[in-house]
């Protein structure tokens, strides 16, 4: 058993389909069709990760993300058919880890899981600093002055990248690689967004960051220590 | 294509008062060319300019009307007073002649001279005694010269002697005895013979009267002063009133015109103001009328288009859901195909590999109805064009070692950067090399980048079946295929060209084609270095040097450039008549202008019986509000001056004798 995959999506078929692949990878599924039981099959369930469609009966994607998100930092991945509207930004903002546009390949899609579920087997200790904040990487936990900082995986990851190269800037493209597992060049507003929605978390003010400091033109870089 | 180039050019040595004056014209023509633009512009500067111009025209011509009559009227009451006068006059100087007893000497002269002018008192008429042979015989003071009495008169007196003649003249005084001068004055001379019994023969003598029209002349300059600062009040005044009329006007008909403007510049709610019940509330009314009309047919064909956009929209994501089941469950069949027999397993694989074409089929035409929709945007960054086209020839070898083919590059060693949507210039150039090795039959493709200071091109040449005549403007029509029987063997989706070009178009670029058969192809990619500038000319020539018929470059006619600012959408290979280009351009259907550049094609073709086309794609977005103006005529003011006759002076004594015979 890799992990635990609930599926919300409104096509019987798609979700059927999906449960069949991820089946055939070793993960064990649950289907929800509507928008209002999303929630509640979430909490019954406890999955490690929920694929979510954007389009549904009765609550809409994007709340059904809202409200799993409030409740925890588990990954969501967003199933969407429209790829350049404003919908996967207000997906991502909503609290979704990433993305997969329709029509899409059985093998992108688990690459996707599998990338949001990987976790190192034994991390080894390690104490990261970064602005005023002290990152225990094994512990899975962000502390600043004492008090924790709660993140998603996805958060803790892409800080986590950052600091243990203060020196370096990463620009876009490496963050998806190293962060998401994008092995090519992929949109880069995942990137973006999540940068907000650390630094709405980890900064003092997010309007002048120190933790994760912009550098124009190339990336992103850790504030110093 | 006819944008005209100006060349100026100094003068040589001592060309300083050449250009000096050439400066001076320069101005001279601004300025003339201003008024011109003002006249033409204003209708009110008009009306008030020709008001002026009759109304002085009338005013003129009272005037003079008026100055002759009264002049005539005074000068005839002058008459009928001093005629009478000079009558009873001479009559009684007769009288005293007669009663002389012997031949009268000076004193008699002076005293009967005397005694007539007396009569009148002081300021009275001069009266003068002359021979017939011009000497003076008697005279009053101050004396008249004998220039007064013009010599037509006096010969009518000696031809018609017992006849009184006048005669209007202009008075000369000899100098006084105390040397002063008298200023000659208008005056009337009435004159007639005396005779003085000398024994049984006759002296004869002639007697005038000199009456003096200095007031006559004082009063008439008074009338005149007065009519004409009359006259130029009216014209005045009737010049503002014409000013303000055409105002009351103008002003709505102005109004009119910004409102217009201001509404085909998108804000469809302006309105006119409806006042009153006259011919401009009509005006506005209709204005108003055809405003609302328009402004709901818009929101219609608005609200048609979102349907659109949003019906494109929902189909996308009614395909995309059950295309993914299918693809998935393709994939699930496909992993595990060496399980079924033969017959199967082949099915699994065709059904997979047409699923890919399905799917970029699909994702094109979404991207076509993107721009379609006017939807898609440009996300310009500054980028190095090496770089893409590294990444894309790179990413091509594969295709073209499996081909037999190299893909070889000319690239400067300086940086190429262009403000461009690297997303959108690496599928263009992607499908451009992809294409070029795919029709390039085994030959090597040669990828060239040259940049000049305001465009990169960068062009893509192949030797392989190239493009029949005519072709080269088909090649980006959507599904067009070179030859419909020809197997495809990459399964390119039809779109890929017409999407390349949309996306030039976007970056305000340009793409073309040339080739000739058997000799290759060349496509050709400029694009701005500025996001939105306009490109003059490309950095690299559409048709190659080593074409194999040379004569194409004059043939296809280059280089291409903009037609006009505003008529920017219509393209072709040869230099059209501008007249079409811009009726191409006003029509702004792609259609419309590829239909008639096509033809243009064709005439080229037979004109030149080159094998080589070429088809350049002047790709801008074709403004609506685009509009040509019809170079007005400069209606030249043709309110001919009439021109016042030269008013006389009225008042002035003719000089011509007018003869009154006594009645």
């Amino acid at each position: 058993m890799k992990g635990r995959v609930l599926i919300v999506d409104d096509d019987t078929a798609l979700a059927e389909m999906l449960g069949i692949v991820l089946r055939n990878e070793g993960y064990e599924t649950s289907v929800v069709t509507r928008g209002d039981d999303a929630v509640q099959t979430y909490r019954e369930f406890k999955p490690d990760l929920v694929l979510l469609d954007l389009m549904l009966p009765g609550t809409d994607g994007i709340d059904v993300c809202k409200e799993i998100r409030a409740e925890s930092g588990i990954p969501i991945v967003m199933l969407t058919a429209k790829s350049d509207t404003v919908d996967i930004v207000l997906g991502l903002e909503a609290g979704a880890d990433d993305y997969v546009v329709k029509p899409f390949k059985p093998k992108e899609l688990v690459a996707r899981v599998r990338a949001r579920l990987r976790r190192t087997d034994d991390p080894k200790p390690e104490r990261l600093e970064i602005g005023e904040l002290v990152i225990d990487v094994a512990g899975h936990s962000v502390k600043r002055n004492g008090t924790t900082i709660s993140l998603t995986p996805l958060e803790f990851d892409l800080l986590t990248c950052l600091a243990r190269k203060p020196w370096q800037v990463f620009s876009r493209e490496e963050l998806l690689e190293r962060v998401w597992g994008y092995r090519h060049a992929a949109d880069t507003r995942l990137v973006n967004v999540h940068v907000q929605r650390l630094r709405s978390k980890v900064e003092k003010d997010a309007e002048n960051p120190e933790v994760i400091v912009t550098v124009r033109g190339v990336g992103y870089k850790a504030g110093p220590a | 294509m006819t944008s005209g180039v100006s060349v100026e050019r100094a003068g040589g040595p001592g060309g300083r008062l050449a250009r000096a004056l050439s400066t001076a014209g320069v101005h001279v023509l601004r300025a003339w060319r201003r008024v011109v633009y003002v006249w033409q512009r204003s209708l009110q500067l008009r009306v008030v300019a020709a008001t002026l111009t009759l109304s002085f025209a009338v005013v003129a011509l009272l005037g003079i009307t008026l100055t002759r009559q009264i002049t005539d009227d005074l000068l005839k009451q002058q008459l009928d007073t001093a005629v009478p006068y000079a009558v009873a006059g001479i009559g009684q100087a007769q009288q005293q002649l007669n009663n002389l007893a012997d031949e009268p000497d000076h004193a008699d002269r002076v005293q009967i001279v005397e005694d007539l002018a007396a009569q009148d008192g002081e300021g009275g008429p001069a009266v003068v005694m002359l021979r017939p042979d011009g000497g003076t015989a008697a005279t009053t003071t101050p004396q008249p010269a004998d220039s007064t009495f013009p010599a037509d008169l006096r010969a009518r007196i000696q031809e018609e002697p017992d006849q009184l003649w006048w005669a209007y003249t202009t008075i000369e005084f000899l100098p006084g005895l105390g040397g002063e001068q008298l200023e000659n004055q208008p005056g009337m001379v009435v004159g007639g013979q005396v005779r003085a019994p000398v024994g049984a023969a006759e002296e004869i003598f002639e007697l005038y009267y000199v009456f003096s029209l200095e007031e006559t002349e004082q009063t008439l300059g008074i009338v005149r002063t007065a009519l004409w600062t009359a006259g130029l009040l009216v014209v005045l005044l009737l010049g503002a009133i014409a000013g303000l009329v055409t105002r009351q006007v103008v002003t709505p008909v102005r109004m009119a015109a910004s409102i217009a403007g201001r509404f085909s510049a998108g804000r469809l709610s302006e309105r006119m103001t409806v006042r009153g019940k006259d011919d401009m509330s009509k005006l506005a009314m209709s204005f108003n009328q055809m405003a609302g009309s328009l402004q709901k047919q818009i929101a219609e064909l608005e609200e048609l288009s979102r349907i659109q956009q949003q019906f494109a929209s929902d189909v996308s994501h009614e395909l995309r859901t059950p295309l993914t089941t299918v693809r998935m469950a393709a994939d699930v069949l496909h992993e595990s195909r060496e399980d079924f027999d033969p017959v199967v397993q082949r099915a699994a694989e065709l059904l997979q590999a047409q699923l890919d074409r399905f799917e970029a089929l699909l994702s094109d035409l979404l991207e076509i109805s993107r721009f379609d929709a006017g939807v898609a945007v440009l996300n310009a960054e500054s980028v190095d064009m090496r770089d893409l086209v590294y990444s894309v020839t790179d990413s091509c070898n594969q295709l073209a070692g499996r081909r037999g083919s190299e893909v070889r590059i000319e690239i400067p060693a300086e940086p190429c950067v262009a403000e461009i949507d690297e997303r959108r210039i690496e599928r263009v150039l992607r499908n451009l090399v992809i294409n070029a090795i795919e029709h390039g039959e085994g030959r090597d493709v040669v990828v060239r980048v040259v940049a000049n200071d305001q465009a990169v091109a960068v062009g893509i040449r192949d030797y392989g079946v190239g493009l029949k005549p005519g072709e080269a403007s088909l090649v980006f029509h959507r599904f067009w295929r070179a030859d419909p029987a020809r197997a495809r063997t990459t399964g390119g989706t039809g779109l890929g060209l017409a999407i390349s070009l949309e996306d030039a178009r976007l970056h305000g670029g340009w793409l073309q084609a040339w080739g000739e058969p058997g000799g290759g192809s060349h496509f050709l990619l400029t694009l701005p270095r500025t996001a939105g500038d306009d490109i003059v000319a490309s950095p690299l020539p559409l048709i190659p040097h080593d074409a194999m018929d040379d004569s194409g470059l004059s043939g296809v006619g280059s280089p291409y450039q903009r037609v006009a600012d505003d008529a920017t959408d219509g393209w072709s290979a040869e230099p059209l008549d501008l007249t079409e280009e811009v009726m191409s351009g006003a029509a702004g259907a792609a259609n419309a202008d590829r239909d008639t550049t096509d033809a243009d094609d064709g005439d080229q073709d037979e004109s030149t019986g080159d094998a080589a086309t070429a088809a350049a794609f002047d790709v801008d977005v074709p403004d609506p509000h685009a509009t040509f103006e019809v170079a007005d005529e400069a209606t030249a003011p043709d309110a001919a001056e009439p021109d016042p006759d030269e008013p006389d002076t009225p008042g002035d004594v003719p000089d011509d004798s007018v003869e009154v015979r006594r009645a």
